[in-house]
Formats: structure tokens, sequence, C-alpha cells
């Protein structure tokens, strides 16, 4: 689904994405754990794109496609979906309304018939329990208000209105207390299913107990130097990261 | 001679005539009252760029442009003032057209405390009745065109209501330009409110006009809020882009009284409206709500001035612009705390946003205060769109221009949510749609 060859990007004048290679398959769940500044979240806007990097070299492959070329509505539309660490806050626009242009966007660009307001408030009647949204959220202006667990969860809820393909979590987990975590922890696990792919990037292992991930990678000054199995989670949570500085770069998978 | 000399000539001569004609009939202290503000204007002449009041609006245009009085009244159908965008509120209504009262349009009568009347027939029936309240509160020393609005009314509306009433709808009066015939015309509305003791309303005023005529409207209105009157304004500035509106809004409040202004610029290709509003009693409570959204050449200034001048008053202002195109836009907003208004509770906010390379808002929040024991603070922000916001709404699969569209409905959509007239609330959002870029409505 998702090919990464010897991504470079940079932000002004920083490098922060070094030569990243990664390859992700439909239904496959990869986290990408490291330490502060090494680029997971840059990785994550990169793939989104977010203006402001500039890519230097390599190339990205999604469904076949060229990735960069795309603009980040079209990247939508074609099924990659960001869920941001810090979600914003837009004063007077209604959840409902910006989900369902969203929704809709997406529809049209996929040869599907528009849904109508009714049809759209049942749906998101349905994916609210499925995440364990509060309705009343649904309708108050997107994010305004909320606190930081019901805006990772309006992250998810976002998700399983959109229906994406290839879903990237960045710091999900960040800022939520255990109990918000398992929450939203079954809310994604709940949209893993054989055709989507998941990008689930965090800082901590914590996550990944509730998110079980079928690779971890481990990413350092831009670069993939480590992949192995859910249990190496566990193995860079006892041991840190530092060790992982002096062994040479290993390819990803 | 030079050309604003000629203007200053025309204008006498015209002053001239309008005396022996259609305000002959006028009582003694009228014709002082037009005379002298008359006098007023020809020593000052029109406002310059010179003036540190009009210093970011050029008004020799409309100084060197020769308006004559409308002749004719033109027929209008209530289907067209519908079309062009004054809405049905269900109370009173006064409409004028090209600045003569029409009757057929309007509805005046019918609700038990509210009293709304022709200025004309005032004047004309109760000639004494007046002589105090009319232009006491506007300014014609500060602003020669209040000065000229005084000199030249012609009609207008007097509305009061009864102490302790309620006003159970809005108040509305419409102000349609026409512009029949080829030249510029002009029009002079002038509006008393006289909200008695402890009452409460709504006053609606609407101006609109054709789009692409020429023709000035020159305003005023004062509201005198009695002690615990409750009164709010709302301003639909909705003129023709080749239009120039000038208008004053002044307000005075007794003690414990709430005055709210709503005001809406999105016509005009000049407009300059000033809200002078002044503190009379102690716990008063004044509301100043303001947003204009200008595209193309358009300039529109607002100059407000709230006048703490008792002890514990509060004070909110919220002004927004949208600027698209070349469009500038003005806010100046003085707050003056007077020497002895202690526990003066003030806030002032200005917020611009700037929807292209050429466009420009000269933002001047202003505190000027003389007491010690006061909460007053202000603040002025002018950018672009928020390019996170932007990138959030178009990593959802929202295309570029709608994102643009619906971030700018939003920060317009505060102040028309504030509106407490919900049919208002409705027309707005669709007049807005309809000029923000390709701006949607919010609601699902």
């Amino acid at each position: 689904m998702l090919e990464i060859r010897n991504l470079h990007a940079r932000v002004a004048d920083k490098e922060i994405l070094r030569g990243l290679d990664l390859t992700v398959n439909a239904g496959e769940v990869h986290a990408i754990m490291g330490p502060n500044g090494s680029g997971k979240s840059s990785l994550a806007h990169v793939l989104a794109g977010r203006p402001g990097y500039t890519v230097s070299a390599g190339e990205v492959l999604y469904r076949g496609q060229n990735l960069l070329e795309m603009s980040p509505e079209l990247r939508a539309r074609e099924g990659v979906f960001l869920a941001f660490q810090y979600p914003v806050e837009i004063s007077g626009v209604s959840n409902a309304y910006f989900l369902k242009a969203a929704l809709n966007a997406i529809r049209k660009h996929r040869g599907l018939p528009e849904l109508d307001a009714i049809d759209f408030l049942s749906l998101a009647k349905e994916k609210a329990r499925v995440v364990e949204i509060d309705e009343a959220l649904v309708k108050r202006s997107v994010n305004e208000g909320f606190s930081g667990g019901e805006k990772k969860r309006n992250e998810i809820f976002q998700m399983a209105i959109l229906d994406p393909r290839f879903a990237i979590l960045d710091e999900t987990d960040s800022g939520l207390d255990i109990d918000a975590l398992q929450v939203v922890a079954r809310g994604i696990n709940q949209l893993r299913d054989r055709e989507r792919a998941m990008l689930v990037v965090t800082h901590y292992q914590r996550l990944l107990n509730y998110i079980v991930p079928d690779f971890v990678h481990v990413l350092m000054e831009g670069r993939i130097v480590k992949s192995g199995g859910k249990e190496m989670a566990l193995e860079l949570e006892a041991k840190g990261y530092a060790w992982l500085e002096k062994e040479p770069a290993a390819a990803a998978k | 001679m030079s050309p604003v000399a000629e203007e200053k000539d025309v204008l006498r001569a015209e002053f001239e005539r309008f005396t022996q004609e259609l305000a002959r009939a006028d009582a003694p202290w009228l014709r002082e009252l037009r005379t002298a503000a008359f006098t007023r204007f020809s020593e000052r002449g029109f406002p310059t760029t010179r003036d540190e009041q009009w210093r970011e609006t050029n008004v020799a245009k409309l100084a060197r442009t020769l308006f004559v009085r409308p002749d004719a009244t033109a027929e209008i159908t209530p289907e067209a003032l519908r079309r062009l965008g004054v809405v049905d509120l269900g109370g009173p209504e006064v409409v004028f057209v090209n600045g003569r009262f029409a009757a057929e349009l309007s509805r005046t009568g019918g609700t038990a405390g509210v009293t709304v009347r022709r200025l004309r027939d005032v004047l004309e029936s109760e000639p004494g009745t007046l002589e105090a309240q009319l232009a006491r509160l506007a300014s014609d020393q500060r602003n020669p065109f209040v000065a000229l609005n005084t000199a030249f009314f012609e009609d207008g509306v007097v509305i009061e209501i009864a102490s302790g009433t309620q006003a159970p709808q809005p108040v509305q009066i419409a102000w349609l330009s026409t512009s029949p015939g080829s030249k510029p015309t002009v029009c002079y509305p002038r509006s008393l409110i006289l909200a008695r003791r402890g009452s409460q309303a709504t006053l609606v005023e609407s101006y609109v006009g054709p789009s692409a005529a020429v023709y000035l409207t020159n305003a005023v209105s004062e509201a005198l809020l009695e002690d615990g009157a409750r009164l709010t304004h709302i301003k639909l500035q909705c003129e023709g882009l080749a239009a120039f509106h000038v208008a004053t809004l002044a307000a005075q409040q007794g003690r414990d009284s709430v005055f709210t202004s709503h005001h809406f610029a999105l016509g005009s290709a000049l407009a300059r409206t000033d809200i002078d509003q002044r503190f009379d009693g102690e716990g008063g409570e004044c509301q100043l709500l303001g947003l204009f959204v200008g595209r193309g050449e358009q300039l529109l200034d607002t100059h407000s001035r709230i006048d703490h001048a008792k002890p514990r008053c509060l004070s909110r202002e919220l002004y927004k612009g949208i600027v698209d195109g070349r469009s500038r836009g003005v806010f100046n907003g003085l707050v003056t705390v007077r020497k002895d208004a202690q526990k003066t509770d003030a806030q002032q906010s200005n917020k611009n946003l700037l929807l292209s390379r050429e466009a420009l808002v000269h933002s001047t929040p202003q505190l000027e205060i003389l007491a010690d024991d006061v909460k007053c603070k202000h603040g002025s922000t002018t950018g672009q769109l928020d390019p996170v916001a932007l990138f959030y709404l178009r990593s959802r699969g929202i295309g570029e221009a709608q994102a643009k569209g619906l971030l700018t409905w939003a920060f317009a959509s505060e102040l028309v949510g504030r509106v407490p007239v919900a049919a208002l609330r409705a027309a707005l959002e669709t007049q807005l749609s309809s000029l923000l870029p390709g701006g949607p409505r919010t609601q699902a």
C-alpha cells in the first residue's frame, strides 16, 4: 500500500528525514517509535502533505501513485488520514458540517453519491457509538473547548466517518490518562481490518499495549535504525533508545 | 477659487432653496438649528485627510460629486423591497424610498407602548415637542456630515418606547435608494429613538440600494436610553457598491441602561460610520459589535467613541474586518474613562482578516484613562487565515477554496451568531455566503 524509499525532507534549512525506507501493506499496523526530535511527527506530516516541508530526495508510492505530488486534499480523498497530535480548534464551524463537507468531498472523488444531512447524521450517530464519543460534541464547533481526551477521540471519530485506507496516528496517546487512552485505543482497534493499514507514531510503548502492532520501527536522526516485531517495543521500554545510537542503521523490513 | 469652495457655494445655494421650499414650514427653533448647523459646515467644509478623524478616509471624491435631491418617488413593490434584502421581521416597519416616506410599504401602528412616527408628522403637528431632543446627542461640531444632515434632513422617524414597555418584535426602518434619473442623488435619513425608563426594544436600520448607481446616504440616528432602558440597535449597511454612505449613531445611556449595537458594513464604495456613545448615569452597560466585509475597491471605516463619563459602567467592543481584493478597512475605537469614572470595566478588541495581498486594514484601538481604579484592556490583531487550520481542513479532503471559505465564514460567524433576531441571522448568513470567497453555510 505504501512504499517509502530513501526519503529526505527538510523544514527551512534543517534536514529532518535523512534517507527513510519503509513498506506498509494492507491490513498491517506499523508502529514508529523514537526519541524526541527523531523525525516521527515530521514523517507523519510529510505523508499527509503539510506545507512547509521540502522533500529533497526519495519517493513515496501510495497504491502505486506518487503521493508527494498530491495536494493534501487529494491524499485524503485517496484514503490517507492523519490523526493530529494537536487537533486544531475551529471556532464557528460545527464538527458535523465540517465532517459532512469532508466526507462528501471524498465520496464525490470516489464516484459515490453525496450524503444528505439526514443520512450523514445517522452515520455520525452510529460512528459516535463505535468510538465512544459524546454525540453532543458532533454539533459543537470543531474541537473548540474540547478536553484533551475529547480532541483525540474526535480524531478517531473523524477517521471512523471518513473510512481511510491508510491512517497515520501521530502521538495519539500524548496527553491522555490511562482511561482515556483505553477508550481511544478501543476505537482504533474497531477500525482495524484487512484492507486498512495504520502507521502509529508514538514516543511511549504504553499505547502499544492496547494497539498491538505487527511491526515496530525505531526512528533516529531521520532514519529507521531498527525494525522488529511487537516485542521490540517492550525491549525499547526497558532499555531506552540510547543503546541504538551505536548500532549501524538497519534496513527497514 | 478652489473646487471645494465651489462645492460650498453650490451647497449654500441649495441650502437657501431648501429653507425657502421644503423647510419653509419649519418651526423657528428648527430653522435656527438648521442655519447654525449649515454655518458650522460652511466654516469647516468637508473633512480632508489632514483631519485626525479622517486621516485614512479620503472623501474628496464625495465632496466633488454634485448630488441632487431625487425629485420623484420611485414605485417599489413589497416584493422588490424584500428582494433588495430588507427582511420582513413581522413588527413595525417604516420604509423610506429616496428619503421619502413610503406609506404603502410601511406598517407603523399596532403595538402598545411602541410609537413609531414620521419625523415630519411630529414636526408639523407638535412643532415644539422635539426642540429639546433633536440634535442633542449627535455632535455637528465634531462631524461636518452631521451638520449637513441637520441642515438638510427632510424626514425620518421618531420611535418612542414607553416606560416599562417590552417591545415584542423588532422595529425596522428601511432606507432604500433607487437613484432615479441620471444624476447622483442624496438623502439624509434622520432617526430619533427615545427609550423611556425600563423599556426594552430592538431596532433594525437597513440601508439598501442598487449596485451600480452613485448616490449618497448621510444618516444620523440619535438614541436616548433613560434609566434602566435596554436598547439593541442593529444596522445593516448593504448599500450598492458605487454608493457613498456616511452615518452617525449617537447614544446616551442613563443609569443601569443597556445598549447593544450590531453593525454590519457590507456595501458602499465608501462607508464611514461614527458611533458616539456616552454613559450619563452609573451602572450602564454598552456593547458595540461590528463586522465589515470589503471587496474590490471598497473603503469601510468605523470610528467609535465610548465615553465612560460616569462610574461603575461596563463596555465591551468587538469589531472584526474581512478585506479582500484591494479593499481597505478602518477601525478606530476610542474608549475614554473620565477622572471620576471609577470601577469602569472596559474591553475593546479588533480582529482583522486579510484575504489578499493588496487589502489593508488601519486599526487604531485607543484607551484614554483618567481614573485610577478601573479594569481596561484592548487589543488588535490583523492577519491571514491560520495555515494550520487550513491544513487541518484540507487533510480531511476539503478542497483549498472551500477550506478558505469555511475558515472565513467561521471568522465572521461569531458576530452573526450574536444578532438576537433569527430571521436576520439567516439573512446575513445567506448574504455573507455570497460575499465571502467560496463561503458556504455552516449549518449541517
